[in-house]
């Protein structure tokens, strides 16, 4: 590509110094650099606007009626969102209180004591990094064949807990998979040379060291979890819901799904509604991903 | 560490037997059956998947053959007489994700060469948390901004005609190829950072502007990566499901015409799966049905994009 190198007029009256062509930034060099900062302007650009367009299209609603009322299907002034709140809340417990031992064991065997050769070690994480990609819609088909109507769960909050469960599992897995392995070997080899067997070094070595990671991974994945409302769809969510989950066996709604109820109402005072809640879910969701990063700079060990 | 083995580690110091357990370790074993059971959890979701699609499928095929179901150009599963040609909710599917890539991956990539070529760390403290927080936002958030602010603006600027309507597939996949930004982005960065530093060096020794280190030597060098992220991308669009809901309208629509509104697979079971169908019916079979070919499609993409993952991690790493 000489064409760019060395698209100079010679240096204005020194020949014999002999400079090298090319250095200096060619336009086509500057049209390339502002092109790629254009790419990333535009996701910026994009956040503000959405970030602007749902405070001031919902600040007039956005108060405390959005977390004391109850949904209000003729009245949109009096409408609010407390049962998806509470229901929000109840899945997102049962949900960490399922896929985070299970994704932290599989997480545990499989950087600890799977030997990756093995064919069916190898099947594991493939299957588990294809699961990841897996449409969000198809758990929920998983959800409602199995779950709810195979195994009789019904339209539960312990279905939909149990869905989002396994769709946030390789997430959990993944992200403890890496804290664990950025735990230095020679801990390992230390704890095993002074006669500690393999599950005391696990236990007392590489999960406190790896606790913060894993921690903001597991945060990060019920975030997922908590913006997730296709698979709940299937399950039930869009009943009209006017009281809280008193446990596992009730019916539910979230608050994704409440958003996805008021946008599908054509009145104007539900799309401010709408955008109140998005706000609410934003902010829960911001206070989530602060608390991740608060954790993994502040426990973050470097080695 | 408990007493017995203090004593074994003391009585150690003469004798070269010490090596041998005093005790069996079942606790040991136990564990590592519990770590493996949880492991199994994942292989059942997978399994599961598979067992849920699987009859409800068969006994939809018994009703509909394959060929018009894969064939057919009319999608009206509950209507009299009902039509069962997936053709709208596939084409649907296809041109929501063609807009989304046309704005995911010149955006993507070029996020993905500016993090990894040009910014500075002071840049990329800035620019990172912005594509993960783009990644968070919930795609009902995605889609209510596609209905309520892309469309008016689309609307607004259309320089001739009627412009798009009030659900189209235009805004949805505009929006959709925004939401992606972030997963080809970071995939492709990852495969860019891989790229030993000796080919840029070499490259830079030479003579190259950093354009030309970028475009001819770390682009194709990180190309299984870069098209592993794109395919990853392409999966994540097909099984996008809230945008579409939302925005694309709710009318299988076999159309080019991207100001149209047009149904995809994933708002078609999404649409089917809120109406409580009764177990059985063909109109609950239908949802499987479709989510079959949802699934194998993705599954192809997936395993296409970890191969190719794999493939540069083997090289470079």
């Amino acid at each position: 590509m000489t064409s760019d190198v060395i698209p100079r007029a010679p240096a204005a009256g020194a020949p014999e110094t002999r400079r090298l062509k090319g250095r200096g930034t060619p336009l086509r060099e500057r049209f390339f650099h502002l092109s790629l900062l254009a790419s990333l302007a535009v996701g910026v650009i994009f956040l503000v606007a959405l970030l602007a367009y749902v405070v001031v299209e919902g600040w007039p609603r956005l108060d405390s009626r959005i977390w004391s009322n109850f949904p209000d299907i003729i009245n949109p002034a009096n409408a609010g969102a407390q049962s998806a709140i509470m229901g929000t809340i109840w899945i997102i417990g049962f949900t960490a209180l399922y896929c985070l031992p299970t994704g932290i064991l599989t997480a545990i065997y499989l950087e600890e004591y799977a030997d990756p050769l093995r064919w069916y070690n190898r099947a594991i994480e493939i299957n588990i990094q294809n699961l990841a990609a897996v449409p969000s819609i198809v758990y929920g088909i998983l959800g409602l064949g199995i779950i709810s109507r195979g195994l009789g769960f019904g339209q539960t909050v312990m279905t939909a807990a149990l869905t989002l469960s396994l769709l946030v599992l390789p997430i959990v897995i993944i992200s403890s998979r890496e804290a664990i392995r950025a735990v230095p070997r020679s801990i390992r080899d230390a704890s095993l040379a002074l006669g500690a067997t393999q599950w005391q070094t696990v236990r007392r070595q590489v999960l406190p060291a790896a606790v913060p990671g894993m921690a903001t991974g597991a945060i990060l994945a019920l975030s997922r979890a908590i913006g997730e409302a296709a698979p709940l769809l299937l399950l039930g969510g869009l009943t009209f819901i006017t009281f809280n989950p008193t446990g596992a066996q009730s019916a539910f709604t979230v608050l994704p799904i409440q958003i996805f109820n008021w946008i599908s109402q054509s009145r104007a005072e539900f799309t401010a509604l709408a955008s109140a809640a998005i706000v609410v879910l934003l902010v829960i969701l911001l206070a989530m991903n602060s608390l991740a990063i608060w954790l993994r700079n502040r426990y973050a060990r470097r080695w | 560490m408990s007493a017995p083995e203090k004593g074994r580690r003391r009585s150690a110091a003469g004798s070269p037997g010490f090596l041998r357990r005093s005790q069996p370790r079942h606790g040991e074993k136990v564990i590592k059956v519990l770590l493996v059971a949880a492991s199994l959890v994942s292989v059942a979701t997978t399994i599961g998947i598979v067992i849920a699609l699987i009859p409800p499928s068969m006994e939809f095929f018994r009703h509909v053959s394959f060929g018009e179901f894969i064939s057919g150009t009319e999608w009206s599963p509950l209507f009299k007489p009902p039509h069962f040609g997936v053709l709208p909710l596939v084409g649907g599917t296809l041109m929501v994700t063609l807009i989304a890539l046309l704005v995911a991956v010149p955006l993507g990539l070029g996020a993905a060469v500016y993090l990894s070529e040009y910014a500075d760390p002071r840049l990329r403290s800035v620019f990172k948390p912005v594509l993960e927080v783009l990644a968070g936002i919930p795609t009902v958030v995605y889609g209510f901004f596609a209905l309520k602010a892309i469309t008016p603006l689309l609307k607004d600027i259309w320089p001739a005609g009627d412009g798009p309507q009030v659900f189209n597939a235009l805004a949805a996949g505009f929006v959709m190829g925004v939401m992606i930004i972030p997963t080809i982005a970071s995939l492709a960065e990852d495969s860019m950072s891989a790229v030993p530093h000796g080919l840029r060096d070499g490259a830079y020794a030479l003579g190259s502007s950093r354009m030309q280190v970028s475009t001819r030597v770390v682009f194709p060098a990180a190309l299984s990566g870069i098209v592993a992220a794109i395919v990853l991308g392409i999966s994540r669009a097909v099984g996008e499901t809230m945008i579409v809901a939302i925005a694309a309208g709710g009318r299988p629509n076999l159309s080019f015409n991207p100001l149209e509104g047009m149904q995809t697979m994933t708002a078609f079971i999404a649409a089917a799966g809120i109406g409580d169908l009764p177990t059985g019916s063909i109109g609950y079979q239908t949802i499987f049905a479709v989510g079959a070919l949802l699934f194998v499609m993705t599954l192809v993409m997936n395993l296409l994009s970890i191969r190719l993952v794999r493939k540069y991690r083997e090289v470079y790493e």
